[in-house]
């Protein structure tokens, strides 16, 4: 059965559709394959012919000027965006561009955005809690209480996140800082096995920016890990590898001291 | 349980006690106490007060994916009215040979139209349980297709609310069209009985009384049941950030679809009340106007309260009956302030004013 | 129900005129005095016949005037022909009251007269003099009566007699009364005539008309050639005749085939004028619903504010409109090009109110911005009706916007139409130009792109949007004068158009003047195109669904503005 679901079979339609989970296969390496990839506005290039992977377990720093990329990439991983080339693939068997946002989501990855987003009108525990796996259709929501498993869940990732105290305040009515703990913990509370963070230490105290460098190698291993940060010391202090974008494509890539010290980079960086 | 969020829900208990005592003062100040006695209440009252509370549930409904579900219906006025011609409807064939012309079979304004048979469309009317399914099951029908073509497609925010006005305009165009087979400009009227009961009778508009209170509680009772549980934050969720709630894996769509088709639902029932206590359902009833209209009554209000929608819909047509009565000119005018300063000093409507004062205390 | 583009067409329905050729009889010799018997009298042929001048022709009209007095219709015949002979400039009014039955004989003095019914009998006007001859009894007067032959002979003098007219329409109406009715010297007289138009539409009416006759009297050779030159007519007598002959068994073969297909090619011309005056009426629809929907274009498209009482700011100058003509009543065909700059000024100064008093504080709250407005314009409704009264107002139109361009009998193009359609364009133009090249339209253009950054570089973001609210705001006043001059002005008017824009301007992509423009356009046309086999309300059903199922397909309209800023 194993074999007719390889990526590299020809008659693949013909196979009854599994559960996306169930699909997930790393056995390759990398758990994401971007391949020439290219996005276009009105003319202007987003991205254009990227490649990359990103291997199973791994914390990756993906830095870059404005315009680079670096969004609407995130954009393509998560079916908000469809390119208009190139394929990008979950592990060797989901197509991810032939899933949409939930369905991406129900696979395994999650995203925090550039701005913080929580919902501000609920309550931290709501907002952990509807952030929580398990199934997400209409009905079961209208009957649901929390199982065993969700509860400890929740439990755990309100002390990681250092928001136990503050468990029944309004979410609206967090300082900056913790709304961006407070979108990382729903994040965790999904149990995705790849994690997008869009500038996750932007707004944040030093105090805080180190306790979330801490988190974020933690996570590594169990879970891939990719973070967008224009914060060069935060970088700096998880990243073993950085990928550099520039104009839509990928410029450098390779460990922090090998990044900084290119000619290319500094050029990008400080200008011509 | 019940006894919890009433707990929790101040305003919603005072609604539902306001509603138990008008259901057991009104029916005896009308039966019980003689004309002659100031006590007593005239069935014309007894029908005003029923009107308003079928519009207390449209108000309910149109709070339900407006206030907590951030989808801004102009176009509730239609499911509304739709649910007024399916009960019209039935009420037409339950006119029988009493008509003017005496046809059986045909309402008058068919035989008028020198139509033949009965439209395809007319059949099973005849029974009430056919017409009960038909009154919830045309406009949910209508928001269920509308819905899954807009919802999926990711109209939002303004867009949306100017697709469901044009949506309920177009209605108010076919409606008007003889051709339709629904009385054209005249709509639907002459009703006399309601499973065998006459509707001039005394005892009959106290009846549909109260089974409007009895539905505006029942309504009141599933929406709070709704917004209370996991789908009501999930829904809340998707009103205040819909691409967070997505990327969690919610399929937004689908959420908002079943609450748009279950508030259309909602309204189709309150128009089914409606229609036999006024006596009549015309096209007028699809005007944009009156869905906007809706609009501002759970403006006033509060929106995202539930009480608070029911709440202005009462007041703000008992405020509409004062002043046509008086002033008819006024009104229109008074309507238009309504809504520029409800928009701009109170946001939050009177639920809104009533909470500060509470907080302040 | 006045809310539906079907009603829009009512202006045409009155538009074929060309049958009425006694309305444009000859002028000529008209009279300078004695206008006592106006008003009971029909004035075209009074005034012929009221020609004081006595000629030294009169003898010879009053001698075959005479001939008339007989019960011998070939001896009326006869009498008519000796009228028609004299060419006095009198005969053709004469012969047309002949055919009217209001040339009579009093019974008293056996002199011909002119009767008109008046109260106890007949007012009566002597036939040559024109003098007032007082009123009579009907007894008092004799009849003459005519008989069919006697009918189509007149017509055929009358319009004889049209042909001197110096006024080319004249002369073309007369031809085509007689196409049909010519004998052999007639027809050498219009060739004759035909050498000497110098007007191309009535050659060709003239050719028509002898085509017709060899048709029907010529040899082989004249029959295939009027052939020949009737292909190209679009005269109903032609093509009847075409088709009797292709119908006709006893036609030659080759004269059949050829009639046939003469007959084919007219009907295909006809086909494509139809098809050309659906276009034509479908773009006027359009060009209003650009008008309508264009000053939502700035306001919704470029500032993305919702004004539900944009309706009611095209009421206002429609109002404007009519008040403009109240004040200056004796200068009607200068009152639009007053009306134009007023309404503009009024809805302007309505709109700056609007946007400083309300709107601004709502920024960012696009429901609660359409609620406001809603409200706003349930004021002004009723304000006009309390002002105005709730009935619809009249506003006149001026003589240069009556009437129609007639390009041939199936293709005609109503003035005011035309003049809409290029107002609509010159306001389009107008509005880009403002845009793209003034410093008002730079501001707008980059406080609309980002606002921070404009008041950054030191554009005074309050004050732009109070001017790019006026000027949407004015254009739909200046669209308020041109519907003026199509429906009725009433206090419901801008309550019909406001979905009908909001369908133009989010169908043509928000953000997108020219999306608005093909928008328009396109939705006025495919309205009229619908309207034929679904009637007016149900094309106009089809086009909102349409457009409802379009912008659930693509939400961003026709034109959408892409890009990342464009989705968040």
């Amino acid at each position: 059965m194993t074999p007719l679901l390889r990526r590299d079979r020809v008659f693949d339609f013909l196979a009854p559709p599994l559960p996306p989970d169930a699909l997930l296969d790393t056995r390759h390496g990398p758990i994401l394959y971007l391949e020439d990839i290219s996005v276009s506005f009105d003319g202007f290039k987003a991205l254009d012919d990227l490649s990359l992977y990103i291997d199973d377990g791994e914390l990756r720093c993906i830095i870059g000027p404005n315009g680079a990329g670096k969004t609407t990439m995130m954009d393509v991983i998560t079916g908000r965006t469809r390119p208009d080339t190139g394929s990008a693939w979950f592990g060797s068997r989901v197509d991810l561009l032939r899933l949409d946002e939930p369905a991406i989501a129900g696979a395994g990855i999650g995203r925090k955005f550039q701005k913080p987003t929580v919902f501000e009108k609920l309550s931290v525990v709501q907002n952990l809690e509807l952030a929580c796996h398990g199934d997400k259709a209409v009905w079961r929501t209208l009957l649901a209480a929390l199982d065993a498993d969700q509860r400890a869940t929740v439990a755990g990732v309100l002390d990681t996140i250092g928001l136990a105290g503050h468990a029944h305040r309004e979410a609206g009515a967090l300082s900056h800082g913790q709304k961006q703990w407070l979108e990382i913990g729903m994040l965790l509370t999904q149990r995705p096995r790849l994690l997008l963070l869009d500038e996750p230490v932007a707004g944040m105290t030093q105090e805080e920016i180190e306790r979330t460098a801490e988190l974020f190698r933690a996570l590594a291993g169990a879970h891939s890990v990719v973070v967008v940060e224009h914060d060069m010391e935060f970088v700096r202090s998880i990243a073993n590898k950085v990928t550099v974008l520039h104009e839509g494509r990928v410029l450098v890539e390779g460990d922090m001291q090998a990044v900084q010290n290119d000619p290319r980079v500094i050029e990008v960086y400080l200008g011509e | 349980m019940i006894t919890r969020w009433l707990m929790n829900d101040r305003g919603g208990a005072v609604m539902l006690g306001v509603l138990l005592l008008a259901a057991l003062v009104v029916p005896l100040a009308n039966l019980g106490i003689g004309a002659d006695s100031p006590l007593h209440v005239s069935t014309y009252t007894v029908t005003l007060l029923g009107k308003y509370l079928c519009y207390a549930v449209l108000a309910l409904a149109l709070d339900l994916v407006w206030g907590y579900c951030g989808v801004l219906s102009l176009g509730h006025g239609a499911f509304f009215a739709l649910g007024g011609y399916a009960m019209g409807m039935y009420l037409m064939r339950q006119i029988g040979e009493r008509g003017v012309y005496g046809n059986p079979l045909l309402p008058d304004f068919m035989v008028f139209l020198n139509w033949e048979r009965l439209p395809w469309y007319w059949h099973g009317f005849d029974m009430f349980w056919f017409a009960l399914v038909m009154v919830a099951l045309a406009p949910g029908l209508l928001a269920f297709v509308f819905g899954w073509l807009a919802f999926r497609s990711r109209v939002t925010g303004v867009y949306l609310s100017i697709i469901t006005q044009a949506l309920t305009y177009a209605l108010m165009l076919a409606f008007f069209r003889n051709e339709m087979g629904f009385g054209g400009n005249n709509g639907l009227t002459d009703f006399k009985d309601l499973l065998g009961f006459d509707l001039q009778a005394d005892a009959t508009r106290v009846s549909l009384f109260l089974a409007s209170a009895a539905l505006l509680a029942i309504a009141y009772v599933a929406c709070r049941h709704i917004t209370g549980s996991r789908l009501g934050r999930v829904v809340v969720a998707v009103r205040d950030a819909e691409n967070r709630a997505r990327f969690l894996g919610y399929r937004v769509e689908n959420y908002k679809l079943w609450v748009f088709t279950f508030s259309a639902v909602l309204a189709g029932l309150a128009g089914a009340l409606y229609v036999p206590q006024v006596g009549i359902i015309n096209p007028s009833e699809f005007q944009p106007l009156n869905s906007i209209e809706l609009v501002i009554w759970v403006a006033v209000g509060g929106r995202g309260t539930l009480w608070g929608a029911a709440a202005g819909a009462v007041l703000v047509n008992y405020a509409k009956t004062s002043f046509t009565a008086v002033l008819p000119e006024v009104w229109l005018f008074a309507l238009g302030a309504l809504f520029v300063l409800t928009t701009l000093l109170l946001p939050r409507g009177l639920a809104g004013l009533l909470r500060n004062r509470g907080e302040a205390r | 129900m006045c809310t539906i583009f079907g009603t829009e067409c009512a202006p045409f329905a009155g538009m074929g005129s060309r049958h009425a050729i006694c309305s444009t009889l000859p002028m000529h010799g008209a009279a300078t005095a004695d206008f006592t018997l106006a008003g009971l009298v029909v004035l075209v042929v009074a005034l012929l016949v009221a020609s004081p001048a006595v000629r030294a022709g009169d003898d010879a009209l009053a001698a075959a005037l005479a001939g008339l007095d007989t019960r011998s219709f070939d001896a009326k015949a006869r009498a008519v022909e000796a009228i028609a002979a004299t060419r006095d400039p009198r005969a053709a009014g004469l012969l047309q009251a002949l055919l009217d039955g209001r040339l009579m004989r009093a019974k008293a003095d056996d002199r011909f007269v002119l009767a008109d019914d008046a109260d106890g009998g007949y007012a009566i006007t002597d036939a040559l003099s024109g003098a007032v001859l007082g009123t009579v009894g009907k007894r008092k007067l004799a009849r003459l009566s005519i008989n069919n032959a006697l009918r189509t002979q007149l017509r055929g003098f009358i319009a004889e007699a049209a042909l001197d007219n110096p006024d080319a329409a004249t002369r073309r109406a007369a031809v085509e009364a007689m196409a049909g009715h010519l004998d052999g010297d007639s027809r050498a007289v219009l060739d004759r005539l035909r050498g000497s138009e110098p007007d191309a539409r009535v050659r060709a009416a003239l050719d028509t008309a002898i085509a017709l006759y060899d048709l029907e009297q010529g040899d082989d050779d004249a029959q295939t050639a009027a052939i020949a030159v009737l292909r190209g007519s679009l005269d109903p007598v032609a093509r009847g005749r075409l088709a009797a002959i292709a119908e006709d068994p006893e036609a030659p073969r080759a004269l059949q085939a050829a009639a046939s297909s003469a007959l084919a090619s007219i009907e295909n011309r006809i086909a494509t004028y139809e098809f050309l005056q659906m276009v034509f009426f479908g773009l006027s629809l359009g060009s209003v619903l650009v008008l309508a929907a264009i000053g939502l274009a700035i306001t919704f498209g470029v500032m993305g504010v919702i004004n539900m009482a944009h309706g009611e700011l095209i009421m206002l100058g429609a109002y404007t409109t009519y008040v403009v003509q109240l004040a200056m009543p004796n200068h009607l065909g200068w009152s639009l090009a007053v009306a134009v700059p007023a309404a503009f000024l009024v809805a302007a100064l309505v709109g700056i109110a609007i946007e400083r008093g309300v709107i601004r504080f709502l920024y960012g709250r696009p429901l609660e911005t359409l609620l406001a407005t809603f409200g706003v314009s349930l004021v002004l409704q009723q304000a006009v009706r309390t002002i105005f009264s709730p009935l619809n107002r009249s506003v006149a139109t001026p003589a240069w916007m009556s009437g129609s361009l007639e390009l041939n009998s199936v293709l005609s193009l109503t003035y005011n139409r035309l003049y809409i359609m290029a107002f609509a364009l010159i306001v389009f133009a107008a509005l880009m130009a403002v845009l793209r090249y003034t410093r008002l339209g730079l501001e707008v253009r980059a406080v609309a792109q980002n606002r921070a950054m404009a008041r950054a570089i030191g554009v005074r973001g309050a004050r732009v949007d109070a001017l790019t609210f006026g000027l949407g705001s004015g254009v739909a006043g200046v669209a308020g004068v041109a519907l003026s001059q199509l429906t009725n002005v009433g206090p419901n008017l801008g309550q019909a158009y406001i979905v009908d824009s909001f369908m133009v301007v989010v169908f043509g992509g928000v953000g997108n003047l020219w999306g608005t423009l093909v928008a328009g356009l396109g939705l006025g046309v495919a309205n009229k195109f619908l309207e034929p086999w679904a009637g007016a309300v149900m094309a106009k059903i089809l086009v909102l669904v349409f457009i409802i199922v379009f912008i659930q397909k693509r939400p961003r309209g026709l034109f959408p503005q892409r890009g990342r800023a464009a989705e968040s």
